[in-house]
């Protein structure tokens, strides 16, 4: 453990874990009000057809989440004004057509080269992310909480009744497209971090720990992002740690410590009475 | 201008709206003065709602003039209150009885709501504790919205309505699904808030006679036509089978009004 706090990747990971986790929290309590859980987990599987082709063409893996899930976030805004059924329909589709693509990108990848893209497309790469990425981090945590802040009292107006909203003047298209980015951005944020298969649990987890703890909706997306930063810098810490666990050497991932660290949190909320 | 004088707060002109090639509203007219109560009587499909929706800018009527406060719909929308019919909200929907009746208040602004502890964050609170208290609410302000009863939910949204300080409420059909018990209770909160805070209120049902006491005009509404005026003037035989195209008859029987044959169309097309 001694190297621990001296060691540059955990520097960096601890730094991406911290950024990442900030706006998962608040974007998580957002989705559920909003009833989208669906649509993130949608978008961060989709966004693995971007992580992949990242790893395949050599550029920056969180661009590539980032890029093809916006893209995906608009494509579902706009298929949002139709009826919920086809909706649906048309998000299985895509996500399936995505994962495809992304099972063909990390075959091709790891026929060429020995990156361990899909480990880490599928389940996270924070502590080998590098340096250079953190300020792409910063600048997308960031964008991301300016949006949900700017967009607050609109949002929830309109996710708690969108005709009422509209009825006051909220533009609830715009509102919710607004949404979607941050939905986007948060969900490749925690893609490259615990992994895109594994993603909605640090947006879902610790909003719906928070979600039990206080009825406040703003303190409770505060609340979410202090659980969300605990859990992930839990989880790094035992990541380090169990490198010398048994199997020896080799250790346990990021991802296993953050997801089950969320779970624990979540069923230790149960005991709450609300 | 009324005969008086005064601007009404709503006055419609040959409003016509025609949605999936159907004509829904046909040319309505309809006025109401500053803080009047008027029922919006009509059984299913007569076209309430749609009627509502026009008023709140919601959709667009392809002819006629609606004016809010003598001004065009949409230009001060502080100035219409609605509490709309479905409101069946998630028991797990994360907002409490008061955020809602403050988004009533600011929820159409962009940013974060005034903290709590500043000036602008008292005044906020306080406005909102005012308008949850109007419809006998303020014990609701903490609980989770989505775990109230369907009366006690009709009630926040009344806050909701009423916190902006509206001159028009619009309720669509706030006595449908409610116990009797809750139906009077619901009439005499309206009543009040129309007399005390001189609020013009619209309040649509299919059933008029939890409002014949309270009521002072009647727009009564058969096929996307309206009739209105004193509920004793609209009310009527002659009126009535006019407004349905067919022969109608108004029935008085131990203080209730029925109206007999309202439905007949749809067993002779
Ligand atoms: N979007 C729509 N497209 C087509 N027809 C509609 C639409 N909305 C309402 N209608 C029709 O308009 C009529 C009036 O509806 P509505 O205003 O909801 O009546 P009410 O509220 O009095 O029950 C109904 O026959 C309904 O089927
Ligand atoms: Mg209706």
């Amino acid at each position: 453990m001694n190297g621990f706090f001296a060691d540059g990747a955990v520097h960096t990971a601890l730094a991406v874990g911290f950024l990442v986790a900030v706006v998962s929290g608040p974007v998580g309590v957002i989705t559920i009000a909003r009833g989208q859980s669906f649509a993130g987990h949608s978008l961060s599987d989709i966004g693995t057809v971007g992580g992949s082709a990242s790893y395949l063409l050599g550029t920056n893996v969180l661009l590539g989440f980032v890029s093809v899930n916006v893209v995906a976030a608009a494509l579902m805004e706009l298929a949002g004004s139709t009826r919920a059924r086809s909706r649906d329909v048309a998000t299985g589709i895509v996500l399936g057509a995505a994962l495809g693509l992304a099972a063909l990108f990390l075959h091709l990848e790891t026929e060429s080269s020995t990156t361990g893209a899909t480990i880490s497309v599928l389940f996270g790469s924070i502590f080998t992310l590098g340096s250079t990425t953190l300020p792409v981090v910063g600048g997308l945590a960031a964008v991301t909480a300016v949006l949900v802040a700017v967009l607050y009292r609109p949002l929830l107006f309109s996710s708690v009744h969108p005709e009422l909203a509209a009825a006051r003047g909220v533009r609830t298209g715009l509102v919710g497209a607004g949404y979607l980015v941050a939905l986007a951005t948060a969900v490749s944020l925690s893609a490259v971090t615990i992994g895109a298969v594994l993603s909605t649990a640090l947006l879902i987890g610790p909003a719906a720990t928070a979600l039990r703890l206080t009825r406040h909706p703003g303190r409770a997306m505060l609340l979410a992002a202090a659980i969300g930063v605990a859990e992930t810098w839990a989880g790094v810490v035992l990541a380090y740690a169990s490198y010398y666990w048994p199997p020896a050497q080799r250790g346990w991932p990021v991802s296993f410590f953050v997801v089950t660290l969320t779970m624990a949190g979540y069923v230790g909320s149960l005991a709450v009475r609300d | 201008m009324s005969p008086d004088g005064a601007v009404p707060i709503l006055a419609m002109e040959s409003v016509s709206v025609t949605l999936g090639g159907r004509r829904v509203l046909e040319a309505v007219d309809l006025r109401i003065g500053h803080g009047e109560l008027t029922g919006l009587i009509g059984s299913n499909g007569a076209g309430k709602t749609t009627l509502l929706r026009v008023v709140l800018g919601l959709l667009a009527p392809d002819a006629g003039r609606i004016l809010v406060g003598g001004q065009p719909v949409g230009h001060r929308r502080g100035l219409v209150g609605y509490v709309p019919q479905k409101i069946s909200l998630d028991p797990d929907m994360p907002i409490r009885a008061m955020d809602i009746v403050g988004l009533g208040l600011d929820g159409h602004r962009f940013g974060l709501p005034p903290l709590g502890r500043s000036r602008r964050g008292a005044a906020r609170r306080s406005r909102v504790e005012e308008a949850l208290a109007s419809v006998g609410a303020e014990r609701l302000a903490d609980a989770r919205i989505g775990r109230l009863s369907g009366g006690e939910q009709q009630r926040v949204m009344m806050a909701q309505a009423l916190v902006s300080r509206p001159a028009l409420l619009l309720l669509d059909e706030p006595l449908a699904n409610l116990d009797i018990s809750s139906i009077s209770e619901v009439v005499a909160v309206l009543a009040r808030v129309c007399r005390e805070q001189g609020v013009a209120v619209l309040i649509s049902a299919h059933d008029m006679n939890p409002l014949l006491p309270v009521m002072d005009r009647i727009a009564y509404m058969a096929d996307g036509r309206l009739a209105s005026g004193p509920t004793g003037e609209v009310v009527r035989t002659d009126v009535l089978s006019g407004l349905y195209r067919h022969p109608v008859e108004v029935l008085r029987v131990g203080g209730r009004i029925l109206v007999a044959g309202a439905d007949a169309e749809s067993h002779c097309p």
